[in-house]
């Protein structure tokens, strides 16, 4: 038995990117996390960046191990704390592509509040999160957007707490690509992520991403039967109270795509220290700047 | 040993702190050496305060013990400081503010009543100009010419012309009318010592060390008495190309701090116990990852919140113990402003020479308080090497293994952007290629195996790391009566106790453990060994260094001077317990 796999490829024939890792995913057969890494990787190929200028972070959680299936760069940290090392990353060296990956629990339970300054923030990351609705890997419980009465492993009366509004949160947190894909569109999915990546600013996909083991109310069918895309519907994607209102949808009918988008000067743009280009190119130390202990006199 | 020391003690808001730096200054800048002690309090107006600053032509370590010169601002400072007055002391004070009556004032000091207030109206009708005459005062009553505060003000209201017009009349007038008087001080020093010296707290002796060391990247939250780091470089950040992240919060700055370093840059982040204990799950990612960070950890009395303004060395069995799991870590406990700027310099090389978490523990005391350095203490010509190098060894037929075992335990660092190198650095255990042995395979036999590797190969650096660093220093006669044992900022009263316990025929010496964790146990072992007596001198109640030096050596230190009331050592008391243990005076 082989423990470490092959070494990954890291760039492929001619015009194809390959993110493909040899590391084979270790979901439960049918999980809705195996159509987020197959569209994440078909959005970083179609995009054709190179593999070792992508860095993608996550924390933990099921989905949060995606970073060991894609053959770029990846830091697999702690559960909630992804967004401030993908930060990290960003600011040392911004001509890096960053990609925050994890779920729910990770993204909307513990690690909230690094999410909602990451958005106002307006730094360049793409954050995508396998939203299903549960805590997959500690097996069952209650997440923050378990539905209202949801029976699970901790909640065995049924929730009683209104779920995080993943979307309406982003547009007031002040994220400027916010997006909602389903597992079950990879179509549909690889173009948002791609949007995003693309996107020159904070952006947000928040995936449906179903949890074939644990939850049961939020299936694939359940999805199906209630989205709809809003490139079909007229929505303008510049409006934002519209997105508010599109956002407040969630009942027979649950919008997907792109609900925002908007162009503002990003984190990046607006430190005084990458002026001279990223960090990780810059000078360190401060050799020959003696005249500054002369502040101490 | 000739030294001054001037106090002045008011209300937060009354402009004291600026007070004790022109204190300070008007001596480094004629050469002497000085030591600075702010002591205030966790709000903004109100309160009592007070700064003293200690002045001598030898080198000086601490604030030192009693005061010459009092400069009170209100009645409370007279009440509250009156007793510490030396033989010879002044009361510079305002009447028409508050009476001194006789009984406030010990034997062998003067009250000097000084109308501050009416004579600061002269030139403005602002209250504020009180602390130019009150210093005029004090300058004259400590023997420093006019025209060195003249000086030192015109560098305080630089940007403030018509400001600095009146405050130099008012500090002229106060001059003159304490010359008139009054004689000068007893204690008053000559008017030129040596080469002027540079005046900084411990903190900026941090922040400079981190930018001369190679920072490029700094994130952190606010919290005392760690802010000042973040002040000076966010002001510095410009000039020196580093950037400084106002966290949300200590986790995402931790974090942050990780991400930064992770991408190739060396990176830092700085808290208080507080914050610390928030940081404690990402400290064990740094050495799960092998993701080179300096941590600066300026303690303050605890627990809890505790006394924000206070000091302590409470947090040093949270440092060795911080995160879940073994891994290594380096603790260095420098013991002054000079010590403090190697040892931060030396943080970023140890993190990245063994790609590990490094703390850099320092406490209120040294961090906020003032010292004076010599000019060639802060050598800024260090280069860092760049990080950009082709690790080796690479490839092998086996692809780049970021985590490979090596004899050392440090394995070649890939950083993002190189090409053919990709690797996941991952908070679960992995293999050599930093695939996860956490989940599929947990357990299984190859697993098993290379877990156990993986655990020695990062608990290896710790060997390394003793090798390459210096022992703790013995400072002082090799021949003592007693040996004193302590880290961090202790060094600054008990170097200037073991002056004077010479000077009264009993010799002591110290031993600094300069860098607690990993302990040089065989040369602290040995140097308890060949004392006479030992007295272990901590500021903290279970005396932590003690209990790590006896888990370390097997060896106790009985004998303890342990405080824990906020307030930093005084030499008088280290001096007095040595009295006490050596048989010179009764206990
Ligand atoms: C600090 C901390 N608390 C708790 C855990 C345990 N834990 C691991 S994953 C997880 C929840 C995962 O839920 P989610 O982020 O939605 O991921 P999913 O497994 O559903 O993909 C928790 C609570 C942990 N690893 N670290
Ligand atoms: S438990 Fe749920 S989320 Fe986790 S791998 Fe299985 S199906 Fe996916
Ligand atoms: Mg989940």
């Amino acid at each position: 038995m082989s423990l470490a796999s092959a070494p990954p490829k890291t760039e492929g024939p001619a015009l194809k990117v390959v993110y493909k890792s040899t590391t084979k995913p270790t979901w439960c057969p049918g999980c809705g996390d195996y159509g987020v890494v197959a569209s994440v990787e078909r959005a970083l190929s179609s995009l054709q960046i190179p593999t070792h200028d992508v860095v993608v972070v996550s924390g933990i959680g099921c989905s949060s191990n995606l970073p060991h299936f894609l053959s770029s760069y990846g830091f697999h940290g702690l559960h909630g704390r992804a967004m401030p090392v993908a930060e990290g990353v960003k600011l040392a060296n911004h001509g890096l592509h960053v990609v925050v990956t994890g779920g729910d629990g990770d993204g909307w339970g513990i690690g909230l509040g690094h999410a909602l300054h990451a958005m106002r923030r307006n730094i360049d990351l793409t954050y995508v999160v396998m939203d299903n609705e549960i805590y997959g890997l500690t097996t069952g419980q209650a997440s923050p957007t378990s539905t209202m009465g949801q029976k699970t492993k901790s909640t065995p009366q049924g929730v009683i707490e209104e779920p995080v509004n993943p979307i309406a949160l982003a547009l007031s947190a002040g994220a400027t690509y916010v997006a909602r894909g389903f597992s079950g569109d990879p179509k549909q999915l690889s173009d948002l992520i791609a949007g995003g990546i693309k996107h020159h600013g904070f952006s947000l996909i928040d995936v449906f991403s179903p949890c074939v083991t644990y939850n049961h109310l939020n299936t694939f069918d359940f999805f199906r039967q209630r989205v709809y895309k809003l490139e079909n519907a007229q929505h303008d994607p510049t409006d934002l109270v519209k997105a508010f209102a599109k956002a407040q949808e969630f009942g027979p009918k649950i919008p997907t795509g792109l609900f925002y988008r908007a162009e503002k000067p990003t984190y990046e743009d607006l430190e005084p220290a990458l002026k001279e280009g990223p960090l990780v190119h810059q000078k360190a130390g401060i050799r020959g700047k003696d005249k500054v202990l002369d502040e101490f006199v | 040993m000739k030294d001054i020391l001037l106090r002045a003690g008011g209300a937060a808001g009354d402009g004291i702190a600026s007070v004790g730096e022109v204190f300070c200054r008007i001596f480094t800048r004629n050469g002497f050496y000085v030591f600075g002690h702010n002591a205030y309090q966790s709000v903004i107006r109100g309160g009592h305060v007070w700064f003293q600053a200690r002045a001598s032509p030898d080198r000086i370590w601490s604030q030192g013990d009693g005061c010459d010169i009092l400069y009170a601002l209100d009645r409370a400072t007279v009440d509250f400081h009156a007793s510490s007055l030396r033989e010879g002391g002044i009361i510079v004070y305002d009447p028409e503010k508050f009476s001194v009556p006789p009984e406030a004032v010990p034997s062998g000091v003067k009250a000097l009543p000084v109308p501050t207030l009416e004579l600061a109206r002269k030139f403005s009708p602002q209250s504020i100009l009180q602390n130019a005459v009150g210093m005029g005062a004090c300058a004259y009553l400590a023997g420093v010419p006019l025209d060195t505060l003249d000086g030192v003000l015109a560098d305080q209201f630089r940007k403030k012309k018509d400001v600095l017009e009146q405050n130099l009349g008012a500090a002229k007038l106060g001059y003159e009318y304490a010359q008139g008087k009054s004689p000068a001080s007893n204690h008053a020093l000559p008017v030129k010592g040596g080469a002027a010296k540079l005046l900084l707290s411990g903190n900026q002796a941090i922040a400079l060390g981190a930018a001369a060391g190679g920072l490029k990247f700094l994130a952190q939250y606010p919290m005392t008495p760690a802010t000042s780091i973040m002040h000076w470089l966010a002001d510095h950040a410009s000039a020196f190309d580093i950037l400084v992240k106002q966290a949300e919060d200590e986790l995402a700055a931790i974090n942050m701090a990780i991400g930064a370093s992770y991408a190739g840059v060396r990176a830092m982040t700085a808290t208080s116990g507080g914050g610390f204990s928030l940081m404690v799950e990402a400290l064990g990612q740094a050495g799960m990852t092998e993701t080179p960070l300096v941590v600066v950890e300026a303690q303050r009395s605890g627990p809890s919140t505790g006394l924000p303004t206070k000091t302590e060395q409470g947090d040093l069995n949270m440092m060795l113990g911080a995160s879940q799991g073994d891994f290594p870590r380096v603790i260095l406990g420098p013991g002054s402003a000079q010590e403090a700027f190697r040892a931060t310099v030396r943080a970023f090389e140890l993190a990245e020479e063994w790609q590990t978490p490094v703390l850099l523990a320092t406490d209120l005391y040294l961090s906020e308080d003032m010292h004076s350095v010599d000019r060639e203490e802060l050598p800024l010509d260090y280069a860092p090497s760049s990080l950009f190098t082709v690790p080796e060894p690479t490839n092998g037929s086996n692809g780049y293994k970021r985590y490979l075992f090596t004899p050392s335990g440090v394995s070649p660092r890939a950083i993002p952007g190189q090409k053919g190198l990709n690797f996941v650095a991952g908070s679960d255990e992995h293999d050599e290629a930093g695939h996860l042995i956490s989940d599929v395979n947990a357990g299984v036999p190859m697993a098993i195996e290379i877990r156990r590797k993986m655990m020695e190969k990062r608990m290896r650096k710790l060997q390394g790391v003793l090798a390459t660093t210096e022992p703790p220093k013995l400072e002082g006669p090799a021949a003592a009566e007693v040996t004193l044992v302590g880290w961090g900022s202790t060094a600054l009263p008990v170097r200037d106790a073991m002056g004077i316990l010479a000077t009264k025929g009993v010799p002591v010496n110290y031993l600094n453990v300069h860098q607690p964790f990993p302990l040089h146990a065989e040369s602290v072992a040995k140097a308890l060994r060949a004392a006479k007596r030992t007295m272990l001198v901590e500021q903290n109640y279970t005396g932590q260094l003690g209990r790590l030096i006896r888990a370390e050596t097997g060896i106790d230190l009985p004998v303890k001077l342990l405080k824990y009331d906020g307030e930093p050592l005084y030499p008088w008391e280290i001096v007095g317990k040595v009295l006490e243990v050596t048989g010179h005076v009764p206990s």
